[in-house]
């Protein structure tokens, strides 16, 4: 199975004053792939999405990303976050960032904003054109909801909503933004089992619908499910790559998971 | 020469003063993040308080220095009362509050202020009593510089010096410093943060009413609004030196009054608050941490 | 419901208060006749008031906090009476059509005084409306709204002055050139963070009026332009009293076209992206938002309404001077759109109607306005940050796959 290549990043470097926070990370992601970023707390997984989704600008390396409909090949390092993810990123965050005095339907509607383009005028005249991209927008938005089982509370206050269901409107906030690359920071955070297994059915669905999907996570059961690959960090530098089976039994993750003793203790 | 050194005088002068009441924006901005709109108006409560009991004084016939030393403590410790109420009333219920919030309210207090003073007061310039006498032996370099410059020179110098030993050596200063650093760890670590916010106020307000009994004395009348143009000011010089920073306050200080006097001095004193406030602009456009500020990073 | 526990704390604020108050309150200094008075009375007053003062905000927070806990249980907000009403179209159109008769009526009604008092009224209502895009809606904190009403009252001013142009041709002119001193201004400082913003917009409305005040040969200087034209009716002659009412009717019609503008803005992919951002920028922009320029739409747009209305105030008092443009009248609107509710057209009319007519009508009360639109500030954020009338979100429908049509309710 050798799907297309979606996103390469090499080399990848980036120092805030004298701490170097990420260490020349090379990682690539195919399409319909699902690639987990595993490492301890603190590793650079994070910091390494916000490189890579502009907010931070990386101090070294090259991240390219080449669209899998089109085909064209652009360099992400240096663009505004929002040109990122018209390019096809989209991503959710560790620390959920709702817009929370917004309905829920409203936060998915956010996310077709880059998609859709009326403006002043637009919005004072309201002509057939704006008419037809409201009522997109608000179709494509309920049809995402239902993807992610929050129909039913469509016009209630995101901030009302349980933390999973806050996760998964992220995730469907993130999808209206139509990305073929989505980036999830640890979404199965603080998620109950049968949370967790929802959430599983419904990255797996994603996947299927022809997105790539990166994810961060700690719920070490839920990355062996459902990554095709995994890159393991530790103190911002890529310690292992491989499948699952291979990761499970890799020296150097076990002795930054679990410290020397286990490697002495093997030994 | 004596021209440039006459202004480049006036223009220390004029620093130090704004450093007294830029290290009350920096001190709060530096623990609590915000920009206590109302600290000029605790400047003005100063200079009218000291105003106040400097004429009174006089009017019953009290010496001089007494007057001097009476009208100093009491405008330091009024101020501080209406610092720590401030906080107390406007700030302290909105600490968790979005950000615009607590902003608005400082917007709120200096109008409340102001015009609390011109409705208890009155709205006319009111003349301040001479407090600093023109010594004698200042006399072959009065032309260039002031007895009053000198004096509030001094003072200023010992008040920074005072300020920097309570901030390093004592324990008040040392849960201050770390409160700036993390509030949410000083907590952790048993800091009376409430505690630390207060004194911070207390702190800063006090400064504040030392410039504005140094300034009154100094130009010889006070007015209700007078804060409004010299909080910005301060402001702008906090700003400059690196908001949250306390040597960056006086440096900012400085460079602003020595760029206003020379400004006024050699271009033209119609513009006088247009410099201060178009450096303000664009420091902030072009330099938002300021000379010694460190530069925000993004937590995400 | 109050405990001798808090009255006795009350007491103790009281008390602090009166020590607080006492130099400024108590002692009144003459320097000239050198004589002092002591006014003790004050004191008391001061004492009674805030004695009152500090019970009922103890009572308050009481209250809600019982509220907090009763909605916890019953998991239903509480809606006030008001956005009730708001809120059912039965009731929210004859309300509307009832206070449009009675506006136009009014000037019919009541004297030309009173019409040119609400004309007042009236510019209050659409510069609130403006900046309620800026910083209720936008979420960006203008202090200096002040200085794009400047720009059209001296463009106005100005170009009538030199060119002899009319109000209908300066009024799109004057508004525009506002506009493009938002981009300007707004260009290079929407980067910043909320509080800088606040301060820069602060500067440059003090900027703008000193030059107005120092530039000579440009405006005159403090002593300002007189005889403006008033604005012309298809060449009718008019008397006072006529040009007065043709004004109140054209701030009618103005209002009119604001409020369908904004509500439209508000409610369109526009309007959703400023209440994003005011939230959450960077979650913004992770959804393809771009910030600057979404926020220069909206700084521009409150621009370009301030000096629409700084054109009409022009026209309307035929003079214009530095004095009418001080950091007071940039915070009397900002108290406007806080008092009324950030974000709520309905509310911002409510604040301006309050905050302009009381002091009016109450001529005892003038000299205290100045220190209520402080407390508002400060109240409001405290007890009721949402303001008298907060902005309703709107709820849309979805009538299920095999229609792909959706209805829309109103607000």
């Amino acid at each position: 199975m050798m799907n297309k290549l979606i996103l390469e990043v090499s080399g990848l470097t980036m120092d805030f004053g004298g701490i170097r926070a990420l260490d020349r990370l090379d990682l690539d992601v195919r399409s319909k792939e699902i690639v987990a970023l595993i490492g301890p707390n603190g590793a650079g997984k994070t910091t390494f999405f916000n490189c890579l989704t502009g907010i931070y600008l990386p101090s070294n390396g090259d991240i390219r990303l080449v669209s899998p409909q089109t085909g064209k090949e652009s360099r992400l390092n240096g663009l505004k976050p929002n040109k990122i993810t018209e390019k096809g990123v989209a991503r959710t965050f560790q620390n959920i960032r709702l817009f929370s005095q917004m309905t829920v339907l409203e936060n998915v509607m956010i996310g077709r904003h880059c998609r859709t383009s009326s403006l002043i005028l637009g919005a004072i005249f309201r002509g057939r054109k704006t008419r037809k991209e409201e009522q997109e927008t608000i179709d494509k938005s309920y049809e995402i909801l239902e993807k992610v089982g929050l129909a039913e509370q469509a016009n209630e206050f995101a901030s009302n909503l349980s933390y999973g269901a806050q996760r998964r409107l992220e995730i469907g906030r993130a999808l209206a933004t139509e990305p073929f690359l989505l980036l999830l920071d640890e979404p199965a955070a603080g998620m109950n089992p049968q949370e967790t297994a929802d959430l599983v059915s419904l990255i797996l669905q994603i996947r299927d619908e022809d997105h790539a999907i990166l994810l961060i996570e700690h719920d070490m059961k839920l990355v062996m499910t459902l990554s095709d690959r995994i890159f393991v960090m530790d103190y911002g530098e890529k310690i292992a790559q491989g499948t699952p089976a291979e990761i499970r039994v890799n020296r150097a993750v076990i002795k930054a998971y679990l410290g020397e003793d286990v490697e002495s203790d093997n030994a | 020469m004596d021209y440039f050194i006459e202004l480049f005088c006036s223009g220390l002068t004029r620093g130090s003063i704004y450093a007294l009441i830029a290290l009350g924006y920096t001190m709060v901005y530096g623990i609590i993040g915000l920009i206590n709109f109302a600290h000029g108006e605790i400047y003005m409560i100063g200079a009218f308080t000291s105003f106040i009991v400097a004429t009174v004084l006089s009017i019953y016939g009290f010496p001089l220095a007494a007057i001097v030393v009476v009208a100093g403590v009491a405008a330091a410790i009024w101020s501080s009362a209406y610092g720590y109420t401030v906080e107390k009333i406007a700030y302290k219920p909105l600490r968790h509050a979005p950000r615009l919030a607590p902003l608005i309210s400082a917007i709120g207090m200096s109008i409340l202020l102001q015009n609390y003073v011109l409705l208890a007061q009155t709205s006319d310039f009111l003349p301040f009593p001479e407090l600093i006498p023109e010594f004698a032996f200042m006399e072959p370099i009065a032309h260039i510089i002031g007895s009053s410059d000198i004096v509030i020179l001094l003072t200023t110098t010992v008040v920074m010096l005072a300020l920097t030993f309570l901030i390093k050596f004592t324990r008040i200063g040392k849960a201050m410093r770390a409160t700036a650093q993390d509030r949410t760890m000083a907590l952790l670590v048993g800091i009376n943060v409430d505690r630390v916010i207060s004194a911070t106020f207390i702190i800063g307000s006090a400064l504040a009413a030392i410039g504005g009994l140094l300034i009154a004395s100094h130009i010889g009348q006070i007015n209700f609004a007078i804060g409004f143009i010299a909080g910005i000011k301060a402001f702008t010089a906090a700003v400059l030196g690196g908001i949250g920073s306390i040597p960056g306050a006086v440096l900012g200080s400085l460079i602003l009054g020595l760029t206003e006097s020379f400004a006024t001095g050699y271009i033209s004193s119609d513009y006088e608050d247009v410099f201060a406030f178009s450096l303000l602009v664009l420091i902030l456009i072009f330099k938002p941490s300021g000379l010694l500020g460190k530069a925000e990073t993004k937590k995400v | 419901m109050i405990t001798v526990k808090e009255v006795k704390k009350s007491l103790l604020v009281s008390l602090w208060f009166v020590f607080l108050t006492f130099p400024l309150m108590v002692i009144k200094v003459n320097p000239y006749e050198r004589t002092v008075s002591w006014r003790w009375s004050n004191m008391l007053y001061v004492a009674i008031g805030t004695f009152v003062i500090s019970l009922l905000a103890k009572a308050w927070f009481v209250r809600k906090e019982r509220r907090m806990a009763r909605q916890q249980d019953s998991c239903r907000s509480r809606t006030p009476i008001i956005q009730k009403i708001l809120q059912r179209p039965g009731y929210r159109y004859p309300l509307a059509a009832f206070l449009l008769g009675a506006a136009l009526a009014f000037p019919q009604l009541f004297s030309t005084y009173q019409a040119n008092i609400m004309t007042t009224a009236l510019m209050y209502i659409v510069l609130g409306l403006g900046l309620n895009i800026v910083v209720g809606v936008a979420g960006l904190l203008d202090l200096g709204y002040v200085a794009f009403y400047a720009v059209g009252a001296y463009s106005y001013a100005l170009l009538n002055l030199h060119f002899g142009m009319g109000f209908w041709t300066v009024l799109p002119i004057g508004g525009l050139l506002a506009a493009l001193f938002g981009v300007l201004l707004g260009f290079p400082v929407l980067r910043l963070r909320g509080d800088y913003l606040a301060i820069v917009t602060l500067g440059f409305g003090e900027i703008i009026r000193l030059i107005l005040e120092n530039w000579n040969a440009f405006s005159k200087g403090p002593s300002g332009i007189s005889n403006i034209s008033r604005p012309g009716f298809f060449g009718m002659e008019m008397s006072l009293d006529q040009a007065m009412i043709y004004m109140y009717y054209l701030m009618i019609g103005l209002l009119l076209v604001t409020i369908f503008v904004v509500n439209r803005l508000q409610d369109s992919r526009l309007g959703r992206a400023w209440l994003a951002l005011r939230e959450d920028e960077i979650a913004c922009q992770a959804m393809g938002i771009d910030k600057t320029r979404t926020k220069l739409i909206a700084f521009s747009l409150g621009a370009f309404w301030a000096g629409l209305i700084g054109v009409i105030f022009a026209a309307k008092t035929t003079f214009v001077n530095p004095a009418s443009f001080t950091f007071m009248e940039s915070a009397i609107i900002l108290s406007i759109v806080v008092l009324g509710g950030m974000g709520s057209i309905v509310g911002v009319i409510l604040g301006a109607l309050i905050l302009v007519l009381l002091p009016e009508y109450l001529r005892a009360l003038s000299e205290y306005r100045m220190l209520a639109f402080g407390a508002i500030l400060v109240a409001m954020m405290i007890f009721k940050p949402e303001g008298l009338i907060a902005g309703v979100r709107r709820v849309y429908c979805y009538q299920g796959r095999k229609r792909n049509t959706a209805l829309k309710n109103d607000e």
